[in-house]
């Protein structure tokens, strides 16, 4: 058994010297400026055709409840280590409030209570995670449409940004953030979602409210939300890509793949 | 059967000059395979490992597999995982392949392996991937660059097989090849290769062969790597409702990936099998030889009797 195991061992090393060799000179050419700004470029490609194939509002497949999968991953952050959001999560979010400003006519601040009765939606949708498996939940919350019609969008905005509680990475000590774009932010199905199968959102999976923009990956779906800016450009904020794992990563922003 | 599948290469028709007294087979080269076969060949074979070997990085982000729309996450269909040795062990971690459930200690090579000398958990090992390190953006990154120029290029040579009658005439097999099966699969075997104008042709378990990776494997890599994703799923239910769910998708697309690395195996032992120089040579200039026996040499119309 042990000289079998020997045996494929050296096989495996050999095996691994010529992989190493092609795939270390693989790894220098993508480390090159050139190489890597034409490998992002697929993403534009990518994006601009499933702009074109989808239609403002094509709906994700919605599931039944009895699809619902017994144990939701969370994933990310699954706490926030904050006194004050602490404080918050304690008592049920009852002071906590929704910034809603950027670029808007009538900036909002909003309870959960608000958000509550607000138009809604309720969804049985399935997470795709960048990682590749998927879990399918129940969320219901206040459309994200409605939300931003009251606010009043000015006519340069582009993107909405979501700001958040947690820190991924205490050590870098930035805040999550996503950012989608406006067909995203007005589709049926994007909701700050506050319930979760039927009962509010845990910590580990985003209380109070979390993003649900259904057409995109896992990431997308910002947690722990604390403040919503429209805004005209990505550029200015944190590192210019529209996100915390597309700043720190290099995931696309654009999470429809 | 007929010779008009066959173009001679108009500007090079090489016989072996006569030899005097006992007659020699004539060596003739023909012009076997179009350019738009063989550019379309090189951009496939490009893209398939780039693709192999980003896939892989991305399969580690998650070394698991499921059925169905969700993650079954404790009855995972295969599962590559690590486990740390007790102290002292040679290895600070073994590597367990789980499939079906049932364990397969694969250390060094899958769940746990050596990248810059320390032993770490992933599912394939670093000399698998690009990058080398886990890197599941840039995986990402390099997937679908080279899946954008792999199913552009697979588009266009499909309008090839069709327009160009590529297909219709070099790949889709006939009745009476159909009945030469049996045989072929002997000829196989026994590594009996064809000689003279037969050579030039693809026999039928090749064309068969082709068939299945052309109409078969690669669209499927397409369909199936297009369910992973929430956009393209939104677009078309279908996709998912096919495949009968993204996991399903994703286990599909990893089956179809190591089949055409199956394929790639078995294509690049017949290449060498059949004559590695006169294999490559056509594939790279379209220029294969044949050799006829010397009283045949009149059936391409070129040559003299001897």
């Amino acid at each position: 058994m042990s000289g079998f195991s020997v045996d494929r061992r050296a096989v495996a090393r050999t095996l691994a010297g010529l992989g190493a060799a092609t795939l270390s000179a693989c790894d220098k050419l993508a480390g090159s400026p050139p190489v890597k700004k034409a490998i992002y470029s697929a993403e534009v490609i990518t994006r601009r055709v499933q702009r074109l194939i989808l239609s403002p509002g094509q709906l994700a497949p919605e599931f039944k409840p009895s699809d619902i999968s017994p144990a939701f991953r969370a994933n990310g952050s699954v706490a926030v280590d904050d006194p004050a959001y602490k404080n918050n999560l304690a008592n049920g979010f009852k002071d906590w409030r929704l910034e809603v400003g950027g670029l808007v006519n009538k900036p909002l601040s909003l309870s959960l209570d608000d958000l509550r009765g607000r138009p809604g939606r309720t969804q049985i949708t399935r997470h795709d995670c960048v990682e590749g498996w998927s879990c399918i939940g129940q969320w219901t919350g206040a459309k994200l449409g409605p939300i931003l019609k009251e606010a009043g969008l000015k006519p340069a905005v582009k993107f909405i940004v979501f700001y958040c509680a947690d820190v991924i990475d205490p050590g870098a000590g930035a805040h999550y953030y996503e950012s989608i774009g406006l067909a995203d932010a007005f589709h049926p199905q994007t909701i700050l979602a506050y319930a979760m199968n039927g009962q509010p959102l845990t910590e580990p999976h985003g209380a109070p409210i979390r993003l649900r923009v259904e057409r995109q990956l896992g990431y997308k779906q910002a947690k722990y939300i604390m403040r919503i800016a429209a805004v005209d450009s990505l550029k200015p904020i944190n590192g210019g890509k529209g996100g915390y794992w597309e700043d720190s990563t290099g995931y696309e922003w654009y999470g429809g793949i | 059967m007929t010779h008009a599948v066959l173009d001679l290469d108009p500007g090079a028709p090489r016989a072996t000059p006569p030899a005097l007294g006992k007659p020699k087979p004539k060596t003739v080269i023909l012009y076997r395979t179009k350019v738009w076969v063989r550019i379309w060949h090189w951009i496939n074979a490009l893209s398939l490992f780039f693709l192999l070997v980003s896939g892989l990085q991305i399969f580690n982000a998650h070394p698991s597999l499921y059925w169905g729309q969700a993650a079954s996450f404790d009855h995972p269909i295969l599962a590559m995982r690590a486990f740390p040795n007790p102290p002292g062990s040679a290895e600070p971690l073994r590597g367990v392949t789980f499939v079906a459930g049932h364990p397969f200690r694969t250390t060094g090579l899958l769940g746990a392996s050596s990248y810059h000398g320390h032993v770490m958990s992933r599912g394939f090992p670093s000399w698998l991937t690009i990058p080398g390190n886990r890197d599941l953006a840039n995986g990402r990154r390099w997937h679908f660059f080279f899946a954008w120029m792999f199913a552009v290029n697979g588009a266009l040579y499909f309008a090839y097989l069709i327009v160009g009658r590529h297909l219709k005439r070099d790949l889709w097999p006939s009745l009476a090849e159909l009945q030469q099966i049996p045989r072929s699969i002997l000829d196989h075997i026994l590594f009996k290769h064809p000689h003279g104008e037969e050579a030039a042709r693809f026999n039928i378990l090749q064309k068969l062969a082709y068939l299945v990776v052309l109409l078969g494997l690669l669209p499927l890599m397409i369909l199936t790597g297009l369910t992973m994703s929430p956009g393209m799923d939104a677009a078309f239910p279908i996709l998912p409702w096919a495949f009968g769910g993204r996991q399903s998708a994703r286990t599909l697309h990893f089956i179809c990936a190591w089949s055409l690395v199956g394929f790639f195996a078995i294509h690049i032992f017949q290449v060498f099998a059949a004559g590695a120089v006169n294999e490559m040579r056509s594939i790279i200039t379209g220029r294969f030889a044949i050799t006829l026996p010397p009283d045949d040499a009149t059936s391409t119309g070129e040559g003299r009797p001897s």
